[in-house]
């Protein structure tokens, strides 16, 4: 029996305060996955009055059983890291909420960001660390179906598919990497990959291979889930022959990828056609004072290491910018 | 063998310092013919060892019968929290809450104990209004980092309003009851067995719910 015990959840003592709407904050951070909190660490450091709006804390890391190439931890399980950075983010009496979402943010001398319970925060200058989320199919029966054979997060619900059959849709890393989660679980795996080859890393496809429970569909897409309570079969349509046929299963992972958390920024800042804002080598966008960081961003690779060191980038030009200003 | 090694039980012991009140644990059982039921009392047994405001009490489903129905325990192996005095908040784990789920567990302690962070007005007067009955199932995965925060939510409700009752309930210890619910992922909150919320919600989301019941 393990227990992923998050200590610092129980800590006695958390500096930090609640949001306050009637003051300006020098700088607001949306978003509190390793991007925002590793940018709530630099800004705090400068002494810059900074609140920090968390949805989900971690992110995507949170939902990430094993990190290995984060250096300085060899091996470390998601939630143990998330609970590392919150320890550092802790010791500072920052501005917090956690659990509410960003609905709008609007840009100008003073910033505005307004949250999913309908409060206002004000800031001089803004972080925009949001992340991403996973990408739905948007096919008939997705939405539906969604927990009744639908599922997007492996580590929380491939226990549920012991002894049965599912379907993986997506063969790069996230794909590869759920199909090898439940090969050892389920009693039976299909990927659906669109390319003609999986594209994940090699040393995971040398893991997958281990398994002999696992079989590949290449060169096709999934067009419907079907089911009345539960998933019963999904339809798999060949992208060269345009040739359809149905597999039956119990259940199906999605994991093709991940969607950027920007929409309630559109508008304000400039995008690409991926909806991820675009920054420059200073992580600041084309609006004067708006700074985004991490897989929200632009910027390639999408990665803990990676987002860490953009949200240090944003917070270090967001405190030159509030310097300046005064 | 100890199931928390001594790293674990200090951590364990540095956060049950937070309890404020002693809290009481009981943990039903059986001997024979339990999948759980042996490991779900040593870990009650464990835990409470290693707080002094900790008390558990150990009942069997057959010889103790009259306990089973007093605490309303629908399955074994359970587990229910009572307050200084002895009462029942109505907050009930069904399975060894272990992986992610030792945080919901330790947090409904501290709670119980009374140790509670005050809840914005708003919040708090709309628990006070509920007048019905209200059974808050949070279906759990132990491997799931988003469930603790759904079962949470349903104990703290259920220590606020003596109408409300939370379970938690291991999906995978429970695996017939989760198919009758069609669980195929978790969090899944069941709320009076007709309504399913899934994912894990803030108080508002849950409340909408339960004002809605009719």
């Amino acid at each position: 029996m393990d227990f992923n015990l998050s200590t610092i959840s129980f800590a006695a003592e958390k500096n930090f305060t609640p949001v306050d709407p009637g003051k300006v904050y020098d700088v607001l951070i949306i978003g509190g996955g390793p991007a925002g909190m590793t940018a709530a660490v630099y800004c705090m450091r400068k002494g810059v009055d900074t609140a920090i709006i968390i949805k989900n804390i971690g992110g995507q890391v949170a939902e990430t059983s094993s990190v290995e190439n984060y250096l300085g931890y060899k091996y470390i399980n998601g939630v143990e890291l998330v609970d590392k950075f919150k320890e550092q983010v802790f010791q500072f009496s920052i501005g917090y909420e956690e659990g509410q979402g960003v609905t709008a943010v609007t840009d100008g001398d003073i910033k505005s960001v307004t949250l999913d319970d309908g409060r206002v925060l004000r800031s001089r200058a803004l972080i925009i660390a949001s992340g991403k989320s996973w990408k739905k199919l948007g096919i008939p029966g997705e939405q539906r179906l969604t927990g009744r054979g639908v599922a997007y997060c492996t580590i929380c619900d491939a226990p549920l598919f012991a002894g049965k059959k599912v379907v993986v849709v997506g063969g790069g890393n996230s794909g590869v990497e759920a199909a090898i989660d439940l090969a050892s679980v389920a009693s039976e795996v299909v990927i659906v990959q669109l390319m003609e080859e999986l594209t994940a890393d090699k040393i995971l496809i040398d893991k997958l291979n281990s398994f002999n429970n696992v079989s590949m569909i290449f060169s096709s897409r999934v067009t419907e889930i079907i089911g009345e309570d539960l998933v019963k079969e999904v339809t798999v349509e060949n992208v060269d022959t345009g040739k359809s046929s149905t597999v039956v299963t119990d259940g199906i992972f999605i994991e093709i990828g991940l969607d950027p958390n920007s929409s309630f920024a559109s508008g304000v800042v400039e995008m690409n056609s991926a909806s991820e804002i675009l920054v420059d080598s200073g992580c600041a966008t084309n609006r004067d004072g708006i700074f985004a960081a991490g897989d929200v961003t632009s910027v390639p690779f999408k990665q803990i290491i990676i987002a860490g060191g953009e949200g240090a980038k944003a917070a270090l030009s967001a405190c030159e910018y509030i310097l300046k200003r005064n | 063998m100890a199931l928390f090694d001594v790293k674990v039980q200090n951590q364990l012991k540095d956060i049950l310092k937070n309890m404020k009140e002693n809290v009481k644990i009981i943990n039903f059982t059986q001997a024979i013919e339990c999948p759980m039921c042996k490991e779900t009392r040593a870990f009650a047994e464990e835990i409470a060892s290693l707080s002094e405001k900790l008390s558990v009490i150990v009942y069997d489903q057959i010889a103790d019968s009259d306990m089973i129905k007093k605490y309303g325990v629908e399955r074994i192996p359970a587990i229910v929290l009572l307050d200084k005095d002895g009462k029942d908040h109505g907050v009930k784990f069904y399975g060894l809450p272990g992986g992610y789920e030792i945080n919901s567990f330790l947090s409904s302690i501290i709670e119980m104990s009374g140790m509670k962070q005050a809840l914005p007005a708003d919040i708090a007067s709309r628990i006070k209004k509920i007048d019905k009955d209200v059974h808050i199932q949070v279906f759990v995965g132990l491997s799931c980092p988003h469930c603790p925060a759904a079962v949470e939510v349903a104990h703290r409700l259920a220590m606020e309003n003596s109408n409300i009752k939370g379970d938690m309930i291991d999906s995978n210890n429970f695996v017939h009851l989760a198919q009758k619910y069609n669980v195929t992922g978790v969090p899944k909150i069941i709320i009076n067995e007709k309504y399913e919320l899934l994912g894990a919600h803030p108080m508002n989301t849950v409340l909408d719910v339960i004002e809605s019941l009719k």
